[in-house]
């Protein structure tokens, strides 16, 4: 059995939810607005122009969504709600379940 | 973006750091938190012509309880469709609470909610259905275009457009010349020779990215930080989504008001809460039918639909009167859920609301979970309203829930979004256990105390919002807000220009920074501010819940002691934003010694208060129906507290009161 991912690192766990923001590389600018409208200030500025901000704090985040209400470049950051607090909703026709993605 | 960043390493922090550098600023008028009663203060002060400035632990743009949005402008009994009259409003408000709501600060609401939203419409805010959305809804005035919730009749809480209201308000603050200070987080007050429980004339802050330390050096203080969070439950992880109020919330305004020496009460009344729990879900976001949801159809499993009842416990046949009162009612405070609410308020105020006998008939197989939030079978114009509106609105839902639940394909015309342990309505979870309890994350609690003028027992702090003792809301902070600044820009004039106590400065200072000394968790026997957030949580479970007696609530403030004489000194912060989090903490072991400090001085049980002594069993004894207050001891360790009261009435006639004033 041959196993991919041979790299062995010395990493602590990641705080959970680890990733309450998704960022879009293609859409984001690295502009650092969304780490100014931040009430937690859980973001590290993107170091240089172009680059993504960085979640320092994810365990901080409140999911308000000022980040992406506030973003100049739609479609540039989404919300990612933690996997046990995604909601399910059902649909009244077909009876089928769907849930946040 | 005041701050350059000073380097492209990753691992180093990106902001130039300042400790113990000082920048002093002085004013008329210094607002010490810009949440929505922190900017209505700074505009009330500036329209005054005051020197205002405004300090802001986080971003004044959103920042606050209230600065994601607001669906709501509660108790506007000042506006032109409301048959109530803010007299009527405010004492049905605080008999709905047996008493226990402060009618000063809940009669400037009622009184001048509807002012404040028309000078938000002059700063550009959406408070009227201009786009004719709503045309023909009876919930709609067509003549005004102003919307309404709940009461149909009494028309006194309008739905607002308020996602943007607080970005609108910082402008003004500019307009106005208020200079915003932001990522500061205010540590202490300073009072006139630095005594405790003598004048206040100025705050001390930090900042949470530089680590600066700021002094504002002011003739007015008006306080207007939010309501003590995590005294009980702390999860550090898992919390966010589910959390109402911001978390950077946790009674900091509570925490430095009492060290100053102001009084406080109220601070007995704790209540189980699924807010504060990681186990429950985002707000407004699963199928209920109160609030932001209010009157929404309910269905089981099979779709057959929970029936209404309204406050006589007749079932409601006809949809239209879940908004109208009752046979025999002049109008209803809210509605929806019957909720754990041991003392849910008047029968006669009670709004319509999901039949009580839900869990036992679910129990008998007349209904069959889950339960699902049914839009698809609402009018047009309700189901348009909630998930569009309301949902679209209302503090923390644009983003969170109307945008993520509608990417991924959720849709009102088709969808049942589903509850959660959904038994009695309320459509959180419940029951909670008597555990997970909550100071300020839902409800009334208390506060500072404050007279007519929204002044503190110390001459020259104020206070508005959440801060004061026995209030809640948007439209309350904001109405407060905007009374307190032309009050406090009033008293500013008056004053000397005294001289702050150096003595009192460096000693904050070396209170302030001490959590840098202990390094940083690597190496060092001190903990970091999570563990002792849970920590203290965990001594306020087990000694200041449910039931509490005298032997209990000594245990608590032993054992509080032995954590702040211990563990506390060690706390560890490598970086400002965790000094700010650390001194979050401190904060919050303070509300948490006030919190036993009322406890113990209540030697009573009260309904009201979600209050229950083992050892002073009798429920709501006449002799104890009155405010218990407490004031810090600045004797012996400073740690005592001086335990006094006043009527449950004690603010006179109201309308001869706030005219006097405005």
């Amino acid at each position: 059995m041959q196993i991919k991912n041979t790299q062995v690192l010395r990493t602590p766990n990641a705080p959970t939810p680890g990733r309450p923001v998704l960022f879009n590389p293609d859409i984001c600018t690295g502009c650092n607005i969304c780490v100014h409208f931040c009430m937690e200030d859980i973001f590290m500025p993107a170091a240089q122009k172009g680059a993504l901000p960085t979640i320092l704090y994810p365990e901080e985040c409140w999911y308000c969504g000022n980040c992406v209400d506030d973003c100049p470049e739609p479609g540039a950051i989404a919300l990612n709600h933690p996997l046990m607090q995604r909601v399910r909703w059902k649909r009244k026709a077909t009876g089928e379940h769907f849930r946040v993605r | 973006m005041s701050d350059t960043l000073e380097t492209a390493d990753a691992e180093v922090w990106p902001y130039p750091i300042r400790y113990g550098q000082v920048k002093k600023f002085e004013s008329d008028v210094v607002v010490l938190g810009g949440g929505i009663a922190g900017v209505w203060s700074a505009i009330g002060a500036a329209r005054q012509g005051a020197k205002v400035i405004l300090v802001e632990k986080t971003v004044t743009a959103r920042s606050g309880a209230g600065g994601a949005g607001c669906d709501h402008w509660q108790w506007a009994a000042d506006n032109p469709c409301s048959s109530v009259s803010p007299e009527e409003l405010t004492q049905a408000l605080i008999d709905n609470q047996g008493g226990y709501r402060n009618g000063v600060s809940t009669y400037i609401q009622c009184a001048s909610a509807y002012q404040a939203l028309l000078e938000m419409e002059q700063m550009g805010g959406k408070v009227r259905d201009v786009d004719d959305e709503f045309k023909g809804a009876p919930f709609r005035d067509d003549a005004s275009k102003l919307v309404f919730a709940y009461d149909y009749d009494a028309r006194f809480v309008l739905r607002v457009w308020g996602n943007d209201y607080k970005l609108l308000l910082r402008k003004e603050c500019r307009r106005l010349g208020v200079k915003i200070i932001d990522r500061v987080a205010v540590t202490g007050l300073l009072t006139k020779d630095g005594e405790t429980g003598a004048q206040v004339i100025g705050a001390t802050g930090v900042n949470t990215r530089t680590g600066e330390f700021n002094l504002f050096k002011a003739g007015a203080v008006i306080s207007c930080m939010s309501r003590p969070q995590r005294n009980w439950t702390f999860s550090s992880e898992m919390r966010g989504v589910s959390t109402f109020r911001p978390p950077t919330n946790v009674g900091n305004g509570h925490a430095m008001a009492w060290r100053a020496g102001a009084e406080f009460t109220m601070m007995e009344k704790s209540m189980r809460s699924p807010f504060a729990s990681p186990y429950s879900y985002p707000s407004y976001g699963v199928g209920n039918a109160i609030n932001t949801w209010f009157a929404c159809n309910i269905v089981d499993a099979n779709g057959k639909e929970v029936p209404w009842v309204d406050c006589n416990g007749e079932v409601i046949t006809n949809f239209d009167q879940r908004y109208r009162p009752a046979r025999g009612q002049k109008f209803f405070i809210m509605g929806g859920g019957s909720s754990s609410h041991p003392h849910p308020g008047l029968k006669e105020y009670a709004g319509p609301k999901l039949t009580p006998d839900l869990a036992e008939r679910m129990e008998k197989g007349e209904f069959t979970p889950p339960f699902y939030a049914d839009l698809t079978s609402m009018p047009d114009h309700e189901r348009r309203v909630i998930w569009g509106l309301n949902v679209g609105e209302e503090g923390k839902t644009r983003i969170p829930i109307l945008q993520t639940y509608s990417e991924a394909g959720f849709d009102p015309e088709q969808d049942m979004l589903q509850t959660y342990d959904f038994l009695r309505g309320s459509g959180m979870r419940e029951p909670v256990t008597p555990q997970e309890r909550t100071f300020g994350e839902q409800g009334i609690c208390g506060g500072m105390v404050v007279d007519w003028d929204l002044m503190s027992t110390l001459p020259g702090l104020f206070g508005a919002g959440d801060l004061i003792y026995g209030s809640q809301d948007h439209s309350h902070a904001a109405a407060t807000g905007r009374y307190v600044g032309r009050r406090a820009a009033l008293f500013a004039v008056s004053q000397q220009n005294e001289q702050c106590s150096q003595e009192q400065i460096e000693a904050e200072m070396e209170r302030v920074y001490a959590p840098l000394g202990n390094g940083s968790i690597n190496g060092n026997p001190g903990m970091d501010w999570k563990e002792l957030n849970a920590a203290l949580c965990r001594v306020m479970q087990n000694y200041c819940s449910e039931p509490k007696n005298a032997e209990l609530l000594d245990l608590a403030e032993t054992w509080l002691d032995d954590i702040a004489e211990n563990e506390a000194p060690k706390m560890v912060a490598d970086n400002p934003h965790k000094l700010m989090r650390a001194l979050d903490v401190l904060d919050i072991l303070t509300c948490d010694r006030m919190i036993v400090h009322a406890c113990k001085a209540r030697k009573a049980s009260n309904t009201h208060l979600h209050f229950n002594r083992l050892d002073y069993p009798e429920m709501d004894p006449p002799e104890w129906h009155k405010w218990i207050t407490i004031r810090r001891d600045g004797n012996g360790d400073g740690n005592g507290a001086t335990v006094g009261e006043m009527p449950i009435a004690p603010w006179g006639d109201f309308e001869s009161n706030y005219q006097a004033r405005i």
